[in-house]
């Protein structure tokens, strides 16, 4: 055997290795390296209550609620299998909003319900014109005349 | 393959190929950023903040096309001992720390308005951070080495460096599959693209673009690494026949 075929084979399995250690600390980091945790997460138990986390979901439709305050706004984050009541007391960012994403940082409440300190909107992968967007579900008449 | 391995066959093509990719990549460049810019319309959601997409992905796939093939060079470097793989390898570090730099900066411009955040610490933007100072690191071992004595390979050590850190690339890409994430899924995979046609054909022009002037630079930066070589092999050769 030609010394660069040892190399060629010593490089290779080396490769292998590195790449197989890479994707199992990358699996055993699944859970730790999540940047969110989704409502099934949490309503499957084991979420201490003040426990600071953060929850994403999305916005279901209809449930944006702003209490009397005027400041304060209650929501309901799903992923499909389960749901959480969020409430919110500030400024959301300009996506935030019904059928969309959004992440929570914050805890839960003894009542079951998720206090947010900060809410980010998350954006989808879906990329298209306006004329294409689904035009009442999502987007508003600017109030402006 | 052994042929194209030796500098001045490499120069006979890389010489008159340079100009070529300078020229229509920085039209690719500049006509995809027109259409991207002014012929296209906004998002239906995100409006015009979309349109910095035109650069992010191009930077993006740049940044980690470009340690995919610093990796394949340190490959071929460790096994076969081309010393042409190590100039790449040097050529390639920079122009690919600079684009994965572009693309931390344009997504953080495009986060603060759709996220409402600069910066988060999820698993894509990391794990792209995490390729930048991978960057950093390569440039610094290879940088005051001795690797214009030895005709430009690289050590042992940088070869090896470069093969590791090629784990951080699958790592990027599925950092959105793997962990729930701030950042977006892909949108566009094999099966198709969830990026609208309308939207999605300057993009094509800017990524072949921006990749066309990345291999003018990387191009330009060997052709210098084997000149510099040069000079240094004569000068020696020079102070070698005065001590005589």
């Amino acid at each position: 055997m030609k010394a660069k075929h040892q190399r060629l084979i010593l490089a290779l399995v080396a490769l292998c290795g590195i790449g197989g250690a890479g994707v199992l600390a990358a699996s055993a980091l699944r859970d730790e390296a999540a940047y969110f945790r989704t409502p099934v997460e949490i309503q499957g138990g084991k979420t201490a209550v003040d426990e600071p986390m953060r929850l994403g979901g999305m916005v279901v439709k209809g449930s944006i609620k702003r209490q009397a305050d005027g400041l304060t706004i209650r929501f309901v984050a799903t992923d499909g299998k389960a749901s959480v009541p969020v409430e919110y007391k500030g400024i959301v960012p300009d996506l935030f909003g019904e059928e969309s994403g959004m992440v929570a940082d914050g805890r839960m409440r003894a009542d079951g319900i998720f206090v947010a300190d900060r809410i980010l909107a998350k954006h989808d992968e879906r990329y298209m014109p306006p004329q294409m967007g689904d035009m009442p579900k999502n987007m508003k008449a600017p109030a402006t005349t | 393959m052994h042929a194209y391995a030796n500098p001045t066959r490499f120069l006979a093509i890389a010489k008159p190929l340079t100009p070529w990719l300078l020229g229509v990549g920085l039209l690719l460049v500049l006509g995809g950023a027109w259409a991207g810019l002014a012929m296209v319309p906004g998002d239906y959601k995100q409006g015009e903040t979309a349109r910095i997409l035109y650069v992010h992905v191009p930077s993006a796939w740049l940044g980690m096309g470009g340690w995919t093939s610093l990796a394949i060079a340190g490959l071929i470097q460790l096994v076969w001992r081309h010393p042409l793989s190590g100039i790449a390898a040097r050529a390639i570090a920079v122009p690919g720390m600079l684009f994965t730099a572009l693309c931390l900066a344009t997504g953080s411009i495009w986060g603060r308005p759709t996220w409402g955040t600069w910066w988060e610490w999820d698993g894509r933007m990391t794990s792209m951070l995490v390729l930048l100072f991978l960057y950093a690191g390569f440039i610094a071992l290879t940088s005051g080495d001795d690797g214009q004595r030895q005709g430009g390979s690289l050590s042992r050590g940088a070869a090896v460096y470069a093969l590791v850190g090629a784990i951080n690339i699958p790592i990027i890409n599925r950092s959105v599959v793997w962990w729930n994430s701030l950042h977006q899924g892909p949108s566009i995979t094999l099966r198709g693209s969830s990026i609208d046609g309308a939207l999605l054909w300057p993009l094509g022009l800017t990524v072949f673009g921006f990749s066309l002037l990345f291999g003018a630079i990387v191009l330009m930066r060997m052709r210098r690494i084997i000149a510099d070589n040069r000079v240094a092999a004569r000068l020696r050769r020079l102070a070698d026949d005065e001590e005589i």
